[in-house]
C-alpha cells in the first residue's frame, strides 16, 4: 500500500478535570501518514505538544486492535469516527483528506462523567455487570462435562454475537437518550440464549435493569443509532430480547 | 547451596498434584474473612484468582491500571485454549498435552508444573461452559476444536478469533459477582508501584490512584502478582500499550528472583511494520495456519518485482512459490511451533525473498486460496451440487473462511487496506509473549514468602517457547485451580496474625521510595519525551536481543542500554503534575523499569550459550539452521537476584531441570 502524508487541523476538547469547565482547542498537525491509526495520529500530536513543553492530550486506549474497548472518542460527530465496524484505534487516517479539520470530543453522557480531556468514567458499566451479569457457579472446576449439555449451534452463535460486545460505550454516547440498553441487552441475551443462564434469568434481568436505571442511563426510544455506531455490530434484537425477558420476569416476580 | 527449592512433590508424575493437594493446609471458612489478599492485575490469571479466592470467603482487593478489569490484555488473545479432552477422538490425552508442551518448550520447562497444567486443562473448559462462555460448536451442539502449532491433534477450543475475550469476560463475570457481594473490592485505574515487605514476608503494596495521583498504602496477608508479560520492552509488540513489567519488576527489586528473562516469543504471523509513527503490531492468530499456507517466491527476481509493485502475488504460478514450512517440516507443515516458523520466515527474508516493500523487505505471504477452493467444493457437495461452477466454489469457500476467521480478516483489511479474501495476507514475526518472568516454586510462590505470581508474569510452564493456545490455559489454571489451594496453604499460618498495619516503617519507606521516583521525574526538566526513549530501547532490543542473538550483539546491547538508561534519567521530560491523571508520568515509571529489565534480558541471553526455543544464539545452530541445545551445561532455569542499581551485578542462580518422565531429545518437527 502506498502511504501518503496529509496535513490536518484538529479541534480537541480539553478539560483539566471533572470539576472545571472545558472547551475546544485548535491544533495544526503536519505530515500525518495515511497508514497511521487515529490514535497514532494523536501520539504524533502529543509528541509535538511535549516538544513545545505543553500538556499532551489525555485519551483512553490500550490494546489498539479493537477488542479491549478502552478507546472511545467522538470524531466529527460520530462515536469511533466516520468508518463503520471499527473502534477508534482501528480507524485509519486514510479516511481523512489533506487539509481536513477534525473535531475530537469525549463520550457525552450523564452516566459517563469526564475525568480529563477525552477520558471519561465508564465504571457504571462495571456496576451493571456486578448486579447480575454472571452465572452463579463457583470456580471449582467440578461442574459437569462441557459436552454433557449440547447447545444448538444457532443459539450458541447468537449468544456469541451478543457476547462480542466490548463495553466501549459507543451505544450510550450515540444515543440521544444516553441509553445503555444495547450494552445491557447484549449481556442479558448472551445468558438468555444459553441453558446455563436460564436458572437465574428472571433475577438477572431485573437486577441489571434496576442498576442501569440507578446509574442514570436513559431509556430506549428505538432510534437504532446504537446499532449503527456499535463497532462490533451488536444488533438491537438484543434490546427486544431484553424487553421480553424483563416483561416475563416482572409479571412472574414473587 | 542453591537458593531455589522448587518444592516439587515426590511420587509419580500423574499423582503429584492430587497427593500434594490432599496434604496442603486449609483455612476454615470462619477464618477466611479475617484474611486479606491483594491481587494485582485482572487478566485471566488475576481475575480468576480474585474471583476464586473471593468465593472462598477471603477478603480480596484487586487492582488494575485500566478503567475496568475487563480491559486486561488477555482480552486480545485470538485463537484458542488447549485442553486434553480428546473430543475429536484423535488420540489426545493428558500425557500427550504434557509431552507436546514440554517438547514445544524445548525441554526448558518443569515437568511437574506442566503435567499439572495438562491435568486441569479439561476442568477449565467445563468451568467456562458452566459460566456461559459461548465456545464455537458443531451442528450437533457439541464443542468444536481446531489445531494449533506443535501438535498433531485437534485440542484447541475457540470462540471465532475472540477466544481470549470470551474467556476473560467469563472470568470478569465471576469477578463481578464477587465484587457485587462484597468479597472483592476492585481498584480500577490504580497502578502498583512497589511491594511492601515486613519481616521478610510480602505484606502489601504501594499503589497510585491514576485519576487523583494519590499514593495509597494497601496491606494484606498475601500478595498475588498477575500483571502479565514484558513484551513492551521492544516498544513494538502485540501487547497492549499499557502492558508493562512494573509490578513484577518491583517485586524482583524487593527480592524475588527473575527467571529466564531472555525467553521471548516472537510470533510468526503479525502484520508487518509500516512506518516510524507506528505504535504497536497486530497479531493474526495462529489459528489461521490451519487454513493458510505460508510462502515466498522461489525466484529472487519475483520477490523484487513484488516489492517494486510490478507484480502481484496472485500472478506467481504455483510452481514458482516456495511453501518453505511445508518444504522444511513436512510432518507438521504450516503448524510448526512459533519459534520455528518465525526463524524460517526470517531466514527467507534475510536471503532476499521477502515481499514487503518497507525498509527491511521483511514479509512473507499467508495464503488462503487453497483452503477457499477446497472448503468451497466441500460445501457445494454438502448442498448436493456435485458439479459446482468455479464462481460457486469461490463464493462458498469465502463464506466458510468468513465464518471461521471473519473478525481477523476484517482487522487485517482495516489496517492494511487490502482484501485478504482476494490477495494473500502479508505477515512477519513480531514480539508477542514472554516465557520468562518471576521465578516461582511448584506452589507459584516467589522467593519472597507470601508473594505469589501467576499467568504470564511468572516463568513456570512454557520453557523456552510457548505453544499456541497454552497461555489462556495457564492463566486460568493458575487462577482457578492452583492458587486457591496453594495460597490457602500459606495462609493457614496467618489466621492469628490479625490486620496488617500500614503505619509501619516498611510502608513508610516504600511510599517515600515511590514519591521520590515521581518527584524526580517531574522535576527532571529534560528535553525528550518518554516515547522517544522507549522507541530507542525497542530498536536496541529488536536488533540485538531479538530473533537472532550473538555474543557480540548481546554485549553491545548491554552497553547501549546502560548508556540509554543514563541519558533517559538525565534528559527525559515529563510534563504535568503528580496530583492528576498524567499518562506521561505513568509511561516514564514503566519505561524506567523496562530499561533495567532489557539489560537483564541481554545478560541472560549472553550467559545462555546455547540455542533453545525462542532463544536463538547464532553461534549455536546446526547445518540446517536448527537450534542446538546444550543439555549438559544449560538444562537449568536461570534465575537472577537483584543486587542494586547496577544491573551487571545481578547474581545468577540455577534450578536444575530433571526429566524423569519424558525422554529428553532433540526437538524435531520434520
Amino acid at each position: 500500500m502506498a502511504s501518503k502524508f496529509i496535513n490536518i487541523t484538529l479541534k480537541i476538547w480539553r478539560q483539566k478535570n471533572g470539576t472545571t469547565k472545558g472547551g475546544l482547542e485548535t491544533y495544526g498537525l503536519n505530515n500525518v501518514s495515511t497508514d497511521s491509526s487515529f490514535l497514532e495520529m494523536l501520539d504524533q500530536l502529543n509528541e509535538q505538544l511535549i516538544n513545545e513543553r505543553k500538556n499532551p492530550v489525555a485519551f483512553d486506549h490500550d490494546c489498539r486492535e479493537g477488542i479491549c474497548g478502552m478507546c472511545s472518542l467522538y470524531i466529527n460527530g460520530r462515536a469511533h469516527g466516520p468508518d463503520t465496524g471499527v473502534t477508534t484505534c482501528q480507524l485509519h487516517m486514510r479516511t481523512f483528506k489533506d487539509g481536513e479539520t477534525i473535531y475530537v470530543e469525549p463520550w457525552r453522557s450523564r452516566a459517563f462523567p469526564v475525568i480529563k480531556d477525552l477520558v471519561v468514567d465508564r465504571s457504571a458499566f462495571d456496576r451493571i455487570q456486578q448486579a447480575g451479569g454472571f452465572v452463579s457457579v463457583n470456580t471449582s472446576g467440578r461442574t459437569i462435562d462441557a459436552n454433557a449439555t449440547p447447545i444448538p449451534k444457532a443459539d450458541a452463535d447468537k449468544a456469541f454475537e451478543a457476547a462480542a460486545c466490548i463495553g466501549c460505550g459507543a451505544c450510550v454516547a450515540s444515543c440521544k437518550n444516553g441509553s445503555a440498553m444495547l450494552f445491557v441487552g447484549a449481556k442479558v441475551s448472551q445468558y438468555a440464549l444459553l441453558p446455563q443462564g436460564k436458572v437465574e434469568a428472571q433475577q438477572r434481568v431485573l437486577n441489571m435493569v434496576r442498576q442501569m436505571d440507578e446509574e442514570g442511563f436513559g431509556n430506549c426510544t428505538n432510534t437504532g443509532a446504537c446499532e449503527v455506531e456499535c463497532p462490533k455490530g451488536i444488533s438491537i434484537e438484543n434490546i427486544a430480547r431484553m424487553n421480553r425477558e424483563y416483561l416475563k420476569a416482572i409479571v412472574t416476580e414473587d | 547451596m542453591s537458593k531455589l527449592d522448587a518444592k516439587i512433590p515426590a511420587g509419580n508424575i500423574s499423582d503429584k498434584w492430587t497427593d500434594h493437594k490432599d496434604h496442603l493446609k486449609l483455612v476454615a471458612p470462619n477464618n477466611r474473612p479475617k484474611i486479606d489478599i491483594i491481587v494485582v492485575g485482572t487478566g485471566l490469571a488475576g481475575a480468576s484468582a480474585a474471583a476464586s479466592l473471593g468465593e472462598m470467603g477471603y477478603n480480596v482487593k484487586a487492582f488494575c491500571f485500566q478503567d475496568s478489569p475487563r480491559r486486561a490484555h488477555s482480552i486480545a488473545a485470538q485463537g484458542g485454549i488447549n485442553a486434553a479432552k480428546n473430543y475429536q477422538n484423535d488420540g489426545d490425552s493428558v500425557y500427550r498435552l504434557f509431552y507436546d508442551t514440554i517438547k514445544g518448550g524445548d525441554y526448558r520447562a518443569r515437568e511437574a508444573n506442566v503435567h499439572r497444567l495438562a491435568e486441569v486443562s479439561g476442568n477449565i473448559i467445563d468451568q467456562c461452559v458452566a459460566q456461559g462462555v459461548p465456545f464455537a460448536r458443531e451442528y450437533g451442539g457439541l464443542l468444536d476444536n481446531r489445531s494449533f502449532g506443535g501438535t498433531q491433534v485437534q485440542r484447541t477450543f475457540y470462540a471465532a478469533g475472540q477466544t481470549g475475550q470470551q474467556l476473560l469476560l467469563g472470568a470478569y463475570s465471576a469477578l463481578s459477582r464477587q465484587i457485587g457481594v462484597g468479597h472483592v473490592k476492585m481498584y480500577n485505574r490504580h497502578e502498583m508501584l512497589d511491594l511492601v515487605k515486613v519481616d521478610g514476608k510480602a505484606r502489601g503494596i504501594i499503589a497510585r490512584n491514576l485519576v487523583t495521583g494519590e499514593i495509597e498504602r494497601h496491606s494484606a496477608h498475601a500478595v498475588i502478582i498477575a500483571s502479565g508479560g514484558y513484551g513492551n520492552v521492544y516498544f513494538l509488540s502485540t501487547n497492549a500499550m499499557g502492558s508493562n513489567v512494573t509490578a513484577a519488576w518491583k517485586t524482583h527489586k524487593r527480592g524475588a528472583l527473575f527467571a529466564n528473562p531472555c525467553f521471548v516469543q516472537i510470533h510468526p504471523t503479525c502484520i508487518p511494520v509500516h512506518g516510524t509513527n507506528q505504535s504497536k503490531l497486530t497479531l493474526m492468530s495462529e489459528s489461521l495456519r490451519n487454513s493458510g499456507r505460508i510462502w515466498v517466491p522461489k525466484k529472487k527476481e519475483d520477490a523484487e518485482a513484488i516489492r517494486a509493485g510490478k507484480m502481484k502475488p496472485t500472478q506467481i504460478a504455483e510452481d514458482d512459490r516456495d511453501y518453505f514450512l511445508e518444504r522444511r517440516y513436512p510432518a507438521f507443515g504450516n503448524l510448526v511451533p512459533r519459534d520455528v516458523a518465525s526463524r524460517a520466515a526470517k531466514e527467507r527474508c534475510d536471503a532476499g525473498f521477502g515481499i514487503e516493500a518497507n525498509d527491511t523487505n521483511e514479509g512473507v505471504y499467508l495464503d488462503f486460496s487453497s483452503e477457499i477452493l477446497s472448503k468451497g467444493r466441500q460445501a457445494a457437495f454438502g448442498q448436493g451440487d456435485h458439479a459446482p461452477s468455479d464462481a460457486k466454489i469461490l463464493e462458498l469457500g469465502k463464506k466458510w473462511v468468513e465464518e471461521k476467521y471473519g473478525n481477523l480478516f476484517q482487522m487485517y483489511e482495516k489496517i492494511t487496506d487490502e482484501n485478504p479474501y482476494e490477495t494473500p495476507m502479508k505477515i512477519y514475526p513480531a514480539v508477542h509473549y514472554t516465557m520468562g518472568g518471576v521465578w516461582v516454586d511448584y506452589n507459584l510462590q516467589s522467593t519472597i514468602p507470601g508473594c505469589f505470581v501467576a499467568g504470564e508474569a511468572n516463568f513456570s510452564d512454557h520453557g523456552a517457547n510457548r505453544l499456541g493456545a497454552s497461555a489462556l490455559m495457564q492463566g486460568l489454571a493458575d487462577g482457578y485451580f492452583v492458587l486457591p489451594y496453594t495460597v490457602s496453604d500459606y495462609l493457614a499460618d496467618e489466621i492469628r496474625t490479625g490486620k496488617i498495619s500500614t503505619e509501619s516503617a516498611e510502608f513508610e519507606e516504600a511510599e517515600q521510595n515511590v514519591r521520590n521516583q515521581i518527584n524526580t521525574f517531574l522535576n527532571n526538566n529534560g528535553t525528550k519525551s518518554v516515547d522517544s526513549f522507549h522507541k530507542r530501547l525497542g530498536l536496541i532490543m529488536w536488533n540485538k536481543v531479538g530473533m537472532g542473538r550473538s555474543e557480540q550483539s548481546l554485549t553491545e546491547a548491554i552497553a547501549e542500554i546502560e548508556a540509554l538508561r543514563a541519558e533517559f534519567h538525565k534528559d527525559v521530560f515529563v510534563p504535568g503534575s503528580a496530583e492528576e491523571l498524567n499518562p506521561e508520568l505513568e509511561k516514564a515509571m514503566r519505561v524506567a523499569d523496562l530499561m533495567e529489565l532489557g539489560q537483564l534480558m541481554a545478560q541472560d541471553g549472553l550467559q545462555r550459550k546455547e540455542s533453545c526455543g525462542g532463544h536463538f544464539r547464532e553461534e549455536y545452530q546446526d547445518t540446517e539452521g536448527e537450534t542446538l541445545r546444550d543439555d549438559e551445561n544449560f538444562k537449568f532455569v536461570g534465575a537472577w537476584e537483584y543486587k542494586g542499581d547496577d544491573i551487571r551485578q545481578e547474581e545468577l542462580h540455577k534450578e536444575a531441570l530433571n526429566y524423569e518422565f519424558i525422554k529428553i531429545a532433540a526437538r524435531n518437527y520434520k
